[in-house]
């Protein structure tokens, strides 16, 4: 591990004053300090802005706003978020284990890197670690990366949990920074790799998360679900965020669907939602939905059973919700 | 009973070999081979000494000379060649183990890269026949006409079942802490599963005379058998201790315990099977293809279990081995038995379904009166009572054969069973009993690495002194101790145990002391067929939209002997099924073809299973009486656990689905691209 150079903030202003080149914001530390034991991440200076008084859940008319230093536990047990959006309580206690959930940060959540096997060794190359080193995943082994918005450049997947339920939620992020306060709404934080796969998100050097914020949960039934080989303590295979409104006359009155573990972004399946709204709440239905999204996919031999199970899991999704 | 050392174990106290508090430590942290194959042309260590701290940087360039016939894995910095990514080419010994890890990255080390081969495949041209397979078996047996008992039967089998790298990965990474004393004495603390045996490897590789050297191991914190031989953190850090003229530390990462620590060798195996119109075996042939590394010769007894399994007029096992630029394969629990016995009991699920038969009673139908290679006599044998016990507790009988058709919403669910077998062996061991103010004081150089050593022994002293085990203490774990064999080969207990109920029995007889040595009593065991029997049930729910499996339930029904402790065999046992469930459904490690060595070297890639996947696993046994064994009755029951449980799984999942799946793991991406 480099040797770096530790301040605590003791404020969000004084947190962005303090960034200067080679400085990076330290959360929870779950996955940033696994990365500087690497080498992967080197820092020359962390400021730990996991102490910022930004811990707290408030109601805010009918809408709700999250502190980014809240413990994902946290987030997970809070009455609010239970009662009035299950399915975000439910994506982050389908992510990490008990112990990990204690130390993370929601902000720290949506910036966890992705957990490709090139870009976490330091010896060998990845356009996302070392840009123009090349991509050894796209030959090699990609099983669990990306099969949409991917570039011949880069094929990682985002591991947020959290992230696919904030976008299928139109959650904003309320960010500040050398360039003042903006908030950008999700999916909107994360892009896609391009010739850019070093770029994980559209923040700027110095950039500061403070508070997510959730508008009034969509009117429907909602639902996470995760799938992976292991029952728990996985990164998804694919993942689902979806909320489901079906009218009286048996059409769908609204639709949000949100894909994690396909691309380098927690995926908003527009496509099929739009495919969705005003029609039929079917099984027929759902599965054209699924795959007009999926029509976009470029898998790679080894992670191309990602596209039947998005489809499937879509499908099955919107069904359970329907029914 | 409760583990002796339960409360310390728990409570933080328990000392393991990183962990022991010395003075004016330094500590090293090695540097890896960026190539598969080539030579070390030039380590440039400057960089690295110039950093504040930094005591030392061994390498080819600057090392000890070591014994001219050290294990080449252990020989570190003796030559220029590199056999494989990932082999320690130099270490750093610097004032912190923070300023050693960066340090590290700070040597240069340029090579001459060779063009590398590193893949496992059943045409390859270097492909040969090994002598003897782990730890001392014939490659091949050849018993009958194999081809004539095919061409006879009524019905065959012809395939082929492959498993992939496997790791340990204990909990405690591999870490040693090595002193030298004025007079030129070693110590050193290393996670080891036998210290006897490990003090003669370090001392033959230091060339030192054996009573100059201690190893102390008083809690390890598994092993599985990568501990089971000396590691490279051993010998490190003895070189680096001598070189900086203090105490070194070491302790390997996770990732690097991927590389320089063992592994199951990958296997190809090809199984044919004939059977008569009554289910009785006509010919049975396992042939077995796995790698070993250019420096060492490992072959792993893969076929071996199908010498003792099935009786067949015409029996046929082989072992065929290919030398890679890999790091040499090594034990790992149940070698040979392990992936055979996945081999074996899968081919054998497909025989009973192809033949029309139960896969029960198939197995039943052809368990042999002596052991089939050998035609030895078993000491005992209650495979078919472990067979009929669990199908009885499983509710085997209202079993509907037929695959694929039970669904429950999208889940799909199957049943399945194999055979499980281990062989139940005995080493010549010492012990020591002594009194001491009404209580006795058991010294043995056993080693208790999780399984329940001390607690087992002091229970077997107690019983054959007639005492309460409150008053019995056992020391172990230390060279210095009476020589004992290696916690491995499921033997430690019958060895050790043997030894201590032999030096009770002096104590007894002499009141104050009892020693004991009993290579003789070893010497004079009768040549007997002598294994561990079992019967794993498992049921399984496979997802028809997510192909993801869940193991609902696990039954292992064992024959092992006389069970010494009831709560520390049950837990011997659900550790090996759960460890099983793991080989079956997740674990893997990928072997990087672009750039040689492993990928997935750490627990958040290579996945064993989660308390939340263990739902319904359960142990019992049969109680088995054999005076054939050792004092105790007992055999050993560290490995039999995870020898079928793979086989079980997937013959489960084929009873859910009606997909045969013939590589391991069963993942969701297998079951999806074979149904949807």
């Amino acid at each position: 591990m480099k040797p770096f150079e530790y301040a605590r903030a003791g404020s969000t202003a004084e947190a962005v004053r303090d960034f200067g080149p080679g400085t990076m914001y330290l959360g929870g530390g779950t996955n940033l300090v696994d990365l500087m034991r690497l080498g992967v991440a080197e820092p020359e200076r962390l400021v730990d802005v996991s102490r910022l008084p930004l811990d707290t859940i408030e109601p805010a008319g009918d809408r709700v706003r999250i502190g980014a230093t809240v413990r994902n536990t946290d987030l997970a047990a809070d009455p609010l978020i239970r009662s009035r959006y299950p399915m975000l309580a439910r994506a982050v206690l389908t992510g990490a284990s008990g112990q990990v959930r204690n130390v993370a940060t929601v902000a720290g959540n949506l910036l966890q890197r992705t957990r490709c096997t090139y870009f976490q060794d330091v010896t060998r190359p990845c356009n996302k670690r070392r840009p123009g080193s090349g991509c050894p995943a796209i030959a090699g082994d990609h099983a669990n990366l990306a099969v949409l918005g991917t570039s011949d450049a880069c094929v990682a997947t985002h591991p947020s949990d959290l992230a696919v339920a904030l976008a299928a939620l139109d959650a904003q992020v309320h960010v500040t920074g050398p360039g003042g306060d903006r908030i950008i709404p999700m999916p909107g934080l994360h892009r896609l790799p391009g010739e850019e796969p070093e770029r994980d998100t559209v923040l700027a050097p110095g950039d500061l998360i403070t508070a997510v914020e959730l508008p009034p949960a969509p009117p429907g039934a909602s639902l996470y679900r995760k799938v992976r080989e292991r029952a728990s303590f996985a990164f998804a295979l694919v993942s689902i965020a979806a909320v489901l409104d079906v009218g009286q006359d048996g059409t769908v009155a609204g639709c949000r669907i949100a894909l994690g573990g396909v691309a380098h972004a927690p995926w908003r399946a527009e496509r099929a939602e739009r495919a969705l709204i005003g029609g039929p709440a079917t099984g027929e239905a759902f599965l054209q939905a699924a795959e007009a999204e999926l029509e976009q996919a470029r898998p790679l031999p080894r992670n191309a059973f990602k596209v039947p199970l998005a489809r499937n899991l879509i499908v099955a999704t919107l069904e359970e919700l329907a029914a | 009973m409760n583990r002796t050392e339960g409360r310390v174990k728990v409570t933080g106290l328990a000392t393991y070999a990183a962990e022991y508090p010395v003075e004016n430590v330094a500590y090293a942290f090695v540097v890896q081979a960026q190539i598969a194959k080539g030579r070390v042309k030039r380590v440039d260590a400057a960089p690295a000494l110039e950093l504040p701290g930094v005591l030392a940087v061994l390498s080819c360039e600057a090392a000890p000379r070591l014994a001219e016939d050290a294990d080449p894995e252990l020989a570190l910095f003796q030559s220029r060649e590199v056999a494989y990514r990932g082999q320690i080419v130099a270490a750093v010994v610097a004032e912190t183990h923070e300023i050693a890890r960066d340090a590290a990255a700070h040597v240069r080390v340029d090579y001459d890269a060779d063009d590398h081969d590193v893949r496992l495949s059943s045409d390859h041209p270097g492909l040969y026949q090994p002598e003897v397979v782990n730890p001392n078996f014939p490659s091949d047996t050849d018993k009958g006409d194999v081809e004539a008992g095919l061409a006879a039967a009524a019905t065959t089998v012809d395939v082929t079942y492959e498993t992939p790298v496997l790791h340990n990965n204990p909990m405690e990474p591999h870490a040693a802490l090595a002193l030298w004393d004025t007079e030129g004495r070693l110590l050193v603390y290393d996670t080891a599963q036998g210290t006897t045996g490990s003090r003669a490897l370090i001392a033959k590789t230091l060339g030192l005379p054996q009573d100059q050297v201690r190893v102390v191991s008083r809690h390890v914190g598994g092993g599985f058998g990568s501990k089971g031989t000396t590691r490279p953190q051993a010998i490190l850090a003895a070189l680096a201790s001598r070189m900086v003229g203090r105490p070194v530390k070491i302790a390997l990462t996770r990732q690097q315990m991927f590389d320089v620590t063992g592994y199951r060798t990958p296997t190809i195996q090809r199984l044919r099977i004939g059977v008569d119109g009554e289910g009785r075996l006509t010919a049975l042939e396992h042939l077995a293809y796995e790698q070993s590394s250019t420096l060492i010769e490992f072959a792993e007894q893969t076929t071996v279990p199908s010498r003792v399994m099935y009786g067949a007029p015409a029996l046929r096992t082989g072992h065929r081995l290919v030398r890679l630029d890999v790091a040499t394969p090594s034990w790992m629990r149940a070698p040979g038995e392990c992936p055979g016995m996945y081999g074996l009991e899968s081919a054998m699920d497909e025989l009973a379904y192809a033949a029309g038969l139960d896969p029960v009673e198939l197995r039943v139908r052809n368990d042999p009166e002596t052991e089939p290679d050998s035609g030895l006599p078993f000491s005992s044998r209650n495979l078919v009572g472990c067979l009929r016990e669990g199908a009885h507790r499983f509710g085997w009988e209202h079993r509907d054969p037929e695959p694929g058709i039970r669904r429950e919403g999208e889940w799909l669910v199957g049943t399945g069973v194999a055979a499980s077998t281990y062989p139940a062996r005995r080493s010549p061991c010492k012990a020591v009993a002594t009194m001491r103010n009404g209580d006795v004081l058991i010294q043995v150089a056993a080693a208790d690495i999780g399984t329940g050593a001390r607690t087992v022994l002091r229970r077997i002293a107690a019983g054959t002194l007639g005492l309460d085990p409150e008053r019995v203490h056992v020391e172990l774990g230390d060279s210095d101790l009476p020589e004992a064999p290696v916690a491995g080969g499921s033997m430690g207990t019958a060895s050790w145990g043997t030894a201590v109920v032999r030096a009770c029995e002096e104590l007894r007889r002499d009141g104050k002391e009892g020693r004991a040595d009993t290579t003789d009593e070893v010497k004079a065991d009768a040549e007997l067929a002598r294994h561990a029997f079992g019967a794993q049930f498992a049921e399984v729910r496979v997802s028809a939209v997510t192909g993801e499996v869940r193991v609902s339930r696990l039954l292992g029904v064992f024959a092992a002997g006389h069970i010494v402790d009831a709560k520390l065999a049950r837990s011997q046992f659900l550790g090996g099924m759960t460890m099983g469930m793991g080989m079956a459904l997740m674990e893997e490690t990928l072997t990087d073809e672009e750039f040689g060595g492993f990928l997935h070297r750490d627990l958040a890639q290579y996945h064993v299973p989660a308390c939340a996947d263990a739902q319904h696993v359960e142990a019992v046994w049969l109680d088995e009486q054999d005076g054939e064994l050792n004092p105790m009755g007992s055999k050993g029951i560290g490995e039999i656990g995870i020898v079928g449980t793979a086989a079980a799984i997937g013959n489960a999942v084929f009873h859910a689905t009606g997909h045969r799946f013939r590589d391991l793991p069963i993942t969701p991406p297998k079951i999806l691209a074979a149904r949807f």
